[in-house]
């Protein structure tokens, strides 16, 4: 430990050896400012992020148990959510496959250009919403460069939920991506040679040795992914068609329901999904502790 | 939800990849397979559609794309998307740099929370951020009755779309430094002031220069996010032309009125910024492993 030269370092130095219990349970520290920055956090915090949140639920306790029910219980609100729900868990699923092979390839092979689709897969992370949709729709759409191919085979993707699922895969894939390659970067040589080396097949390896290692952090990039999607609106407006019932996501009903003066209905199917999204979010916080224990990186 | 966009960290260096006489290689067929699938996938769902957004963009030529961005509207709705984001991004990044103080650099009861709640706004639909504020301060809102009576505007004005800007890229900066900070440890700080530097001192002598390409990586997100925001700003906008538009509001209204050209080519400018913050991206992650 270093001399304390100034008196604000030795007044705490002295007090660090004392049982003197300090706000917040915080450990004690010669560098200054702790109060004052947590203070400024915990304000900033509460005036943007939670006091905002917490009107949601406000307004939400204003219904009686009855009316929220009507309301999330309609059908054109159950529809919704079981559209924007079920095609997030397609789209994560799909991206969970495609994202660890591409994962797999970015990490372990040599191709040309392989640096700049490393960078490329960040581009749903860079790229504003609405521009993406414009872009999702105008490709697959029946004149557009993949929709007039996939025409010939008699697939529409744009205003179909098809097309719903294109902009979802977009938007989950670098959340796979990059939750997995560098638990890939990390993996030891060694153990897979032992594998060889007992004889094990390159096919045992990849499943029982790889596989195990790598599956916490597939199913923490499933995870974020779906959380992403089930709220996307921005790149899943303009391609969807937004038919009522048919291809109307969630997001895509609490705008309606504001249009029409209606906060009420707007609120209980934001309270729905805002829960949702709580726990998803534990799920991964979950996950990702599994993950470093696995690793060893804990 | 660290991954969430990625902490700007010297990356691991890859290892050479297994030679044809590792065992740990594939077969050829394997191989050829797994590069082919990947390539294809990326270019159909990544490249074809910025690619799209370029060739749409200038499918009438160099003289209309140019006409649609000298529009007044689309003058006006770049003009809202800068201040807007210079003031969501300052706050943010004053926001950040405190937050990140307090939660790296000390040990207190309940920080696991904080930070969770800090990173709530990444899980929330950006619709839900807007709504938020609507409910509070929207005719029927909460605060609507108070601010009539006194003649202020939040919803559907410059107040409404900073606040669901702030809102959506709250995490951005805080995010960014708070590993880095924590990894750094106090060592440099508890030198600095014993040496009889004041705190203000210590942080910006010390603290930032050992994370300042964090800092700038997170700046560079949250700008690219407060840019292009939608979801959010489009609840509380009122999409009033010129007025209340941002650019990605405007390429909406420009779509749906079937001007795909112009709408394209104020797209193009915001898929330039994002193509801006990837290269950005890899020359400071390149930057901080050479450090």
């Amino acid at each position: 430990m270093t001399v304390l030269t100034n008196t604000r370092g030795r007044e705490l130095q002295g007090r660090a050896g004392s049982t003197i219990r300090r706000p917040f349970g915080r450990r004690p520290s010669v560098v200054p400012g702790f109060g004052i920055t947590l203070g400024l956090t915990l304000t900033w915090l509460a005036l943007i992020v939670l006091i905002p949140l917490a009107g949601l639920f406000l307004k939400t306790a204003t219904l009686s148990p009855e009316q929220f029910w009507a309301i999330i219980s309609s059908r054109r609100t159950l529809n919704a959510l079981q559209l924007s729900f079920g095609l997030s868990l397609v789209a994560a699923a799909i991206n969970l496959v495609a994202g660890a092979i591409v994962s797999w390839a970015l990490v372990r092979y040599e191709f040309p250009g392989r640096r700049i689709f490393d960078a490329i897969v960040d581009i749903p992370f860079a790229l504003p919403t609405a521009v993406a949709g414009i872009a999702l729709t105008s490709l697959f759409a029946e004149n557009g460069w993949l929709g007039s191919i996939l025409a010939l085979a008699g697939i529409k993707v744009s205003f179909t939920p098809l097309g719903i699922l294109v902009a979802l895969i977009f938007i989950g894939l670098p959340f796979v991506v990059r939750t997995v390659q560098p638990v890939l970067l990390d993996l030891e040589a060694e153990v897979e040679e032992a594998a060889a080396t007992l004889g094990a097949t390159r096919w045992q390896t990849v499943t029982k040795v790889i596989l195990p290692a790598v599956l916490p952090a597939l199913l923490t990039g499933f995870a974020l992914a779906f959380a992403r999607s089930v709220g996307e609106y921005g790149s899943v407006i303009f391609i969807a068609g937004n038919l009522p019932n048919v291809s109307e996501i969630a997001p895509l009903l609490i705008v309606i329901r504001l249009e029409e003066f209606k906060y009420a209905d707007a609120t209980a199917i934001a309270v729905v999904m805002l829960i949702a999204s709580f726990l998803i979010l534990l799920a991964v916080n979950r996950l990702q502790r599994w993950s470093e224990l696995r690793s060893g990186r804990l | 939800m660290s991954v969430a966009l990625g902490t700007l960290q010297p990356r691991k260096q890859r290892e050479a990849p297994p030679d044809a006489h590792d065992v740990r290689q594939e077969r050829r067929l394997v191989r050829w397979l797994i590069t082919t699938f990947a390539v294809l996938f990326l270019v159909l769902f990544l490249v074809l559609p910025l690619a799209t957004v370029f060739a749409q963009a200038f499918a009438r030529g160099f003289d209309a794309y140019v006409k649609a961005l000298v529009e007044p509207d689309a003058l006006a709705a770049i003009r809202l998307t800068l201040l807007v984001a210079a003031i969501a991004v300052a706050l943010n990044l004053v926001f950040g740099m405190i937050a990140a103080w307090a939660i790296a650099k000390f040990e207190f009861a309940g920080k696991t929370i904080l930070v969770t709640l800090i990173d709530l706004p990444f899980s929330v639909s950006p619709v839900i951020s807007g709504l938020v504020f609507v409910l509070l301060f929207g005719a029927q809102g909460f605060f609507g009755a108070d601010l009539q009576s006194h003649d202020i505007q939040i919803i559907f004005a410059l107040p409404g779309l900073v606040l669901a800007t702030l809102l959506v890229t709250f995490p951005f900066v805080a995010r960014e430094l708070i590993p880095l900070m924590q990894e750094q440890g106090t060592q440099d700080e508890e030198a600095a002031i014993s040496l009889g530097a004041s705190g203000l001192q210590t942080f910006f002598r010390v603290t930032l220069p050992n994370v300042k390409w964090a800092l700038l990586y997170g700046v560079l997100l949250c700008n690219a996010r407060a840019m292009g925001e939608f979801g959010a700003v489009a609840v509380v906008s009122g999409h009033v032309r010129g007025e209340t538009t941002t650019m990605p509001l405007y390429v909406e209204i420009l779509y749906n009125e079937y001007k795909s050209t112009a709408a394209f080519a104020v797209a193009s400018l915001l898929a330039l910024l994002a193509l801006v913050t990837l290269i950005a991206k890899a020359l400071l992650e390149q930057r901080a492993a050479t450090e």
